[in-house]
């Protein structure tokens, strides 16, 4: 069976011109399949966040084509840009970005409230339900701002998967986390791709973390220097 | 797909961000509290002092006067025919023509306009009173006493004697207590004058006036119209003018140009005999406006700021929401929302509080002929200041709103 291609990036190339014209990627090509797990390496400066914007479709300001399942990306609506993110797009990053004055239950629904695909009542369930599968059920109802910083974290990644989204970005999600930590969301992340065939795509620079993902895709100097290093 | 519930996601983040801050809340509803409270309170002071001013010119202008306009000869008469000369002549006032000619026919013709509410007849004469070897110049008004007096409300000015007297007593007379007090007479006395016509008539002091203007007082009289159509000299019809109200002065303008038109005659509205007091009348409102539209300007700079102030605070989170796929038309939602219910509370409190002022205000004697201090609620100046202020609110909200929308998540995200 032929695997599904879920990302497709063909020839992207960035500039930054600030504060001189120089190029961040060149011409930057590969595909991600569905239920991947791949993590995106590099030493720092190397451009793997600016990378990761332009794939999230957050950044629209580049050459080259970015295909989402099928769906060209590059030259789009910004509104369609954001209705796409809310469906088919999870975050996590390195700060967790919650927003303090709501409960951990409240934050995590958000993003389903404005897809608007369930009613409040099977939100409020299945919000529950990615808190209990991050370990944080007896956290639901506290303000987010009162949690620790790996609980804040994985409350942001519970976040991140309320809409069940095609495919899932961090950028170093685990970059806050302490090595037990940063093992639970490695296992939530490869289940989830492995079992319910959720495409992940995270930047790391966490060796082990690389290591143990089906597939690395490293950059140096904006450039890809190996898209399937398989350890 | 998607969008199947609508779940008010952006109402539910802007009222969380209003209880969680209610301290900046209250402080930029106060603000917008004093802004409506004043503004409302400011205008409404204003109508009733326009209001007061109007009803004291209405004690000696109707709202619209019908007279016959000075006709001046033509100075050329053109030739007739071929072979005579035309004719030049000094321009002057044609004598005689300062009456209406037919009097009746016109007043019935007033009355019978729907927005006509009085219309009366008047005969002014120029006369001197008469005492001794003094004389004193003044102004007898020939009226139908009974509809004068609804017009000008006399009777409230009789200190002594009555309107009745001078309907009973043809060579009657109600003189100003000014008048009465240089002539030294008193009710019940007789009094002699001589018109301009140099017709001296003696009349008799049926009661005494006292307006609120001294010159009035010390030269105005008012007689029967009869007894002024005799002073100058005039047949048993005749009408120098026509006095006429209307159920709203404020038309009266409009009014006098169809009631000209109608009757031939000139026609003239209370605002063009008074265009002094009606410029200042105007220029208070429009400086009252001005300032209080300001405070209510000051109250929306609150609410700006404290947007601004919590955009700011807030950028991550705005970012975050945009990358989970919030709108641009979203984040305006969340914030313009914020900025209209914290206006809304304001207005409400705004308007609690200027009914509170209007109400004790309204209960303070200032004496005078003015009595209570002139305000009352005005539901106009009330729908004004609402308005008003859900317009400054929404600016102060949708500005930095807009900010907002424009937020680039990926700038924050790099920091
Ligand atoms: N807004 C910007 N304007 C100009 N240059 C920028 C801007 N953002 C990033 N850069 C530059 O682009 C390059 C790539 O940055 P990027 O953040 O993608 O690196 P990275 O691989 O994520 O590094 P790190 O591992 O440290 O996060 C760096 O040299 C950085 O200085
Ligand atoms: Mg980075």
């Amino acid at each position: 069976m032929q695997p599904e291609i879920i990302l497709q990036a063909d020839k992207i190339g960035k500039y930054f011109y600030d504060p001189e014209k120089f190029r961040v990627l060149n011409d930057i090509s590969f595909q991600v399949n569905r239920g991947e797990f791949v993590t995106l390496v590099g030493k720092s400066g190397s451009g793997k966040s600016t990378l990761l914007y332009i794939l999230s479709t957050m950044d629209t300001d580049y050459d080259g084509l970015l295909t989402i399942q099928g769906e060209r990306i590059t030259g789009q609506q910004q509104q369609r840009l954001a209705a796409l993110r809310n469906e088919k797009i999870g975050f996590v990053f390195q700060f967790h970005y919650l927003l303090p004055e709501f409960s951990c239950l409240r934050n995590v629904m958000i993003p389903a409230l404005r897809l608007g695909k369930y009613s409040r009542k099977e939100i409020e369930e299945r919000a529950y339900a990615k808190l209990k599968m991050l370990g944080l059920e007896d956290q639901a109802l506290k303000l987010s701002a009162k949690l620790s910083g790996g609980q804040q974290q994985r409350v942001a990644i519970a976040r991140a998967l309320i809409n069940d989204p095609l495919i899932i970005m961090g950028d170093e999600p685990t970059g806050n986390l302490d090595s037990k930590n940063t093992g639970i969301v490695f296992d939530i992340l490869k289940d989830l791709a492995h079992h319910d065939q959720q495409t992940i795509v995270a930047v790391t620079h966490d060796n082990d973390f690389a290591q143990k993902s089906d597939r690395t895709i490293e950059l140096q100097d904006g450039q890809v220097i190996s898209t399937r290093k398989l350890y | 797909m998607a969008g199947t519930h609508r779940h008010n996601i952006d109402s539910e983040i802007s009222i969380t961000y209003i209880t969680t801050s209610r301290k900046l809340t209250a402080v930029a509803a106060l603000g917008v509290t004093i802004g409506i409270a004043i503004y409302i309170f400011m205008n409404s002071m204003a109508a009733g002092f326009s209001r007061k001013s109007d009803a004291s010119i209405f004690k000696n202008v109707p709202h619209i006067r019908v007279y016959k306009d000075d006709e001046i000869s033509t100075p050329l008469s053109p030739a007739t025919h071929s072979g005579s000369l035309p004719l030049i002549v000094n321009p002057r006032v044609i004598p005689e023509s300062q009456k209406i000619i037919n009097p009746d026919q016109v007043l019935a013709l007033l009355k019978q306009q729907p927005e006509v509410v009085i219309a009366t007849p008047q005969v002014g004469v120029d006369v001197f009173y008469n005492s001794g070897r003094t004389q004193i110049a003044g102004v007898a008004s020939g009226v139908e006493i009974a509809e004068a007096d609804k017009m000008f409300s006399i009777s409230e000015t009789i200190v002594e004697g009555s309107i009745q007297a001078l309907k009973n007593t043809p060579n009657g007379m109600l003189v100003g207590v000014g008048v009465a007090s240089k002539m030294s007479v008193k009710t019940g006395d007789n009094i002699t004058i001589t018109s301009s016509r140099n017709v001296t008539k003696v009349m008799k002091v049926v009661g005494m006036f006292k307006t609120s203007n001294s010159n009035t007082d010390k030269t105005k009289s008012y007689i029967n119209i009869n007894s002024a159509r005799q002073l100058k000299q005039e047949s048993p019809s005749y009408v120098s003018d026509i006095d006429v109200n209307v159920k709203d002065y404020d038309h009266a303008p409009a009014y006098s140009q169809q009631l000209s038109f109608l009757t031939g005659y000139k026609a003239e509205d209370w605002k063009a005999a008074n265009e002094t007091l009606v410029a200042a009348g105007r220029m208070r409102t429009i400086m009252i406006n001005f300032i209080s539209l300001s405070i209510l300007l000051v109250a929306g700079f609150g609410i700006y700021n404290i947007l601004n102030m919590t955009i700011n605070q807030k950028i991550n989170e705005i970012a975050i929401l945009k990358a989970m796929g919030f709108q641009g038309r979203d984040v305006v939602r969340i914030f313009v929302q914020q900025a209209m219910l914290i206006g809304g509370v304001g207005i409400i409190f705004g308007l609690l509080c200027c009914s509170t002022m209007i109400f004790f205000l309204s209960r303070v004697y200032v004496g005078g002929d003015i009595g209570y201090f002139p305000i009352t609620y005005e539901p106009e100046m009330y729908a004004r200041g609402i308005l008003f202020g859900l317009i400054v609110t929404f600016f102060a909200g949708y500005f930095p709103a807009r900010k907002a929308a424009n937020v680039d998540p990926v700038s924050i995200f790099r920091k």
